[in-house]
């Protein structure tokens, strides 16, 4: 009875640790700013490329973590579901790719635009999206974002700024600039951001898009996903270039550390800024045309990895 | 008196004031109201001037459609009226302006996207089906598509077979599309202003040769507010011996022939399909329980043709009321050749036409059929 009483005590004392530290605990959920500085360095082309020293806060990076998580996650029960025949046709993942939607979210608002291409999960669940409707659109059901007409390639969520989730290769990408003439039409202070794969940086249309957002200064960023296969080629055999950021020619480009979520957030604040940054910059260079466009290439290669932790 | 026809419609309006040379007061008419006259061009210009008046969020997008004028002067002063950002010239990339437009409707704008032909078209084709048509239905609802994709479809004259193409059966075809075709400038007028406010997708075949083309205006045609229904074709005019349904530029040619078969005793009903898509598959199919018969005129290609689903429409419909197979008249099926007089047979013609109206009512003696 005494021995009871005494793992009681001790019990309890455990719980009332446990109490202290998780105040403690929840002390990392602070919004007092930090400074972190990225992995790698940025690259730049035809641009000089933002500090490493990325400012965020311990709630944020705790946002980070579960947002993340979450993503994988859902990514991982899709896969089962796929193979499980509960969902149909095609099932694009973006599992290890989840820090790009992340820390894009990070530095923009829902009143910027992102449009991408069939990978779509993560970036709709980032835009607003929550798990019933993205489950319920991949197994067909009415209460899927699509009610279930269009499929794990269709997800859109208009009021989150996001504009699909589309099936033909590079389409998008003509499509965001589309967006972001709509955004300069209508005298937003917005910009979209249209994201496409290394597989998606040879298409035609794509350049077609960049020299007119380019002519017609339209506030389109391109975030190229570079995860280094374009459907089952590699990158090596099907790009002559691979520097995709360098793509853009008269286009400056940013390299950014797509497995860095912090890194993400800095590069997509930089691009933002860029319209503001026009008149400092144009009075520091001569106007021979260097950086007389507001848009940009991000690129963010992806490192395909099998782990199932998610990396910090 | 064919041959008149073509020479006036082929030389374009540039030299004076288009609206000047347009409106010509017919004071011969003793009891119209306004006795008006409009060409198809300045019909179009005035719509989409009208339009883009009447809606900041309508804008024109297109080779030439500024500076130029418009390829064939169908923008003509609008670049002047409206500005560089509402009537914008892109470089020659269809699959890029026509994405372009599609994602300004996506955020919620009204483009006007002008091929300058529907042969370019087939560069920016995914963006009209994939882009534009599906996503509607795609998303649920969420993502609407309010655009409009102009410009002159079919044969010209002498352009050879990269540039003659008709594209009506093929946009007729798919699901999320609007189709319209108009053939006179009441049409024009009607069916464009129709278009820009629609709230979906529509694809706007016009004729480079009805361009120059003058037809009666009424004031009501006239007025601003003035919009014609999508999905109904019209009358032109009444008969009762054989249903003959033609679109565009061979809606005159029908007429014509329907005058050449009244000499004949045969009273032709001559159908104005106006919209390819939606069809109006009723008008049509009342048209025929009147008349018994049927001829479907079109200058595309006849397999998968346009006449190919009205055809298909009626049998399914009013099969017991066919007296005579259906007489399917349509270009020929070949590229569309160069040397005038080729070109002249690979296009149906008034001759054409009333042929075929006359194996309709076994008023022929030849079996052999004929384009």
């Amino acid at each position: 009875m005494a021995q009871l009483t005494q793992r009681a005590a001790t019990f309890q004392r455990t719980l009332s640790a446990a109490a202290v530290s998780s105040t403690r605990c929840l002390s990392t959920a602070s919004t007092s700013p930090i400074t972190v500085e990225t992995s790698l360095p940025f690259t730049g082309h035809k641009i000089d490329p933002p500090s490493r020293s990325v400012e965020t806060t311990p709630q944020e990076l705790l946002s980070f973590f579960r947002d993340m998580a979450l993503m994988r996650r859902m990514e991982i029960a899709a896969d089962s579901l796929y193979k499980a025949k509960l969902i149909r046709g095609f099932c694009h993942l973006y599992d290890g790719q989840e820090a790009v939607a992340v820390g894009m979210e990070a530095a923009i608002t829902r009143k910027d635009c992102i449009i991408t291409a069939y990978r779509d999960h993560c970036i709709f669940l980032g835009r607003g999206g929550t798990l019933l409707e993205s489950f319920s659109e991949l197994m067909g059901r009415k209460d899927g974002c699509s009610k279930g007409k269009g499929g794990s390639m269709h997800f859109y969520k208009k009021e989150g700024g996001f504009y699909g989730g589309h099936g033909i290769v590079g389409a998008q990408v003509p499509l965001g600039c589309g967006l972001a003439f709509a955004q300069k039409y209508s005298k937003d202070e917005n910009v979209t951001f249209a994201m496409y794969g290394d597989g998606a940086a040879n298409q035609g249309q794509l350049f077609e898009a960049l020299n007119m957002a380019a002519l017609w200064d339209l506030p389109a960023i391109l975030v190229c996903e570079n995860n280094h296969y374009g459907m089952g080629t590699a990158e090596w055999r099907a790009a002559k270039s691979p520097a995709y950021y360098k793509r853009g020619d008269y286009v400056p480009g940013l390299k950014v550390d797509g497995m860095d979520a912090l890194a993400v957030k800095q590069a997509c604040k930089f691009a933002k800024s860029m319209p503001s940054r026009m008149d400092q910059l144009f009075s520091k260079w001569t106007p021979t045309g260097i950086m007389d466009t507001l848009c940009l290439i991000l690129e963010a290669p992806i490192v395909r990895v099998m782990r199932l932790v998610v990396s910090d | 008196m064919l041959g008149v026809l073509r020479r006036k419609v082929a030389c374009k309006a540039n030299a004076a004031s288009a609206l000047e040379q347009g409106i010509r007061v017919v004071a011969s008419r003793a009891f119209s109201s306004s006795g008006k006259e409009m060409t198809v061009r300045d019909a179009l210009n005035s719509a989409l001037d009208e339009e883009m008046s009447a809606d900041p969020k309508v804008f024109i997008m297109g080779e030439e459609v500024g500076e130029y004028q418009g390829a064939y002067k169908i923008s003509k002063g609008l670049l002047d009226k409206y500005g560089p950002e509402r009537v914008v010239d892109t470089p020659i990339t269809e699959a890029g302006f026509a994405g372009i437009g599609v994602g300004a409707a996506y955020y919620g704008l009204r483009p006007v996207i002008e091929f300058m032909t529907f042969n370019f078209s087939m560069q920016a084709i995914d963006h009209i089906i994939n882009s534009a048509a599906k996503s509607n239905y795609m998303s649920a609802g969420q993502i609407s598509v309010p655009i409009v994709f102009r410009g002159p479809n079919g044969a010209a004259a002498g352009v050879g077979a990269q540039h003659s193409q008709c594209y009506a059966a093929w946009y007729g075809s798919c699901p999320g599309l609007k189709v319209l075709a108009p053939y006179s400038s009441e049409d024009a007028r009607g069916l464009l202003k129709a278009a820009i406010r629609d709230p979906d997708p529509v694809v706007f075949l016009e004729n480079e040769l009805l361009y120059g083309e003058s037809f009666p205006v009424s004031a009501e045609v006239l007025d601003s507010s003035f919009c014609l229904p999508i999905g109904k074709a019209k009358i032109e005019r009444e008969g009762k011996d054989v249903t003959i349904t033609a679109f565009s530029k061979m809606v005159g040619y029908a007429l014509q022939a329907a005058e050449i078969l009244a000499k004949d005793g045969i009273s032709a009903e001559v159908i104005n399909l106006r919209s390819i898509r939606p069809l109006d598959r009723s008008t049509i199919n009342a048209s025929v329980r009147k008349t018994n018969r049927l001829v479907t005129v079109e200058e595309g290609f006849p397999q998968h043709g346009v006449g190919a689903e009205i055809c298909a429409s009626v049998l399914e419909d009013s099969f017991e009321y066919l007296d005579a197979a259906v007489e399917r008249i349509a270009g020929a099926d070949v590229p569309m050749p160069y040397a005038a007089n080729l070109e002249r047979m690979a296009v149906p013609q008034v001759d054409d036409i009333v042929r075929a109206a006359k194996r309709a009512c076994y008023r022929s003696s030849s079996l052999a059929a004929t384009a």
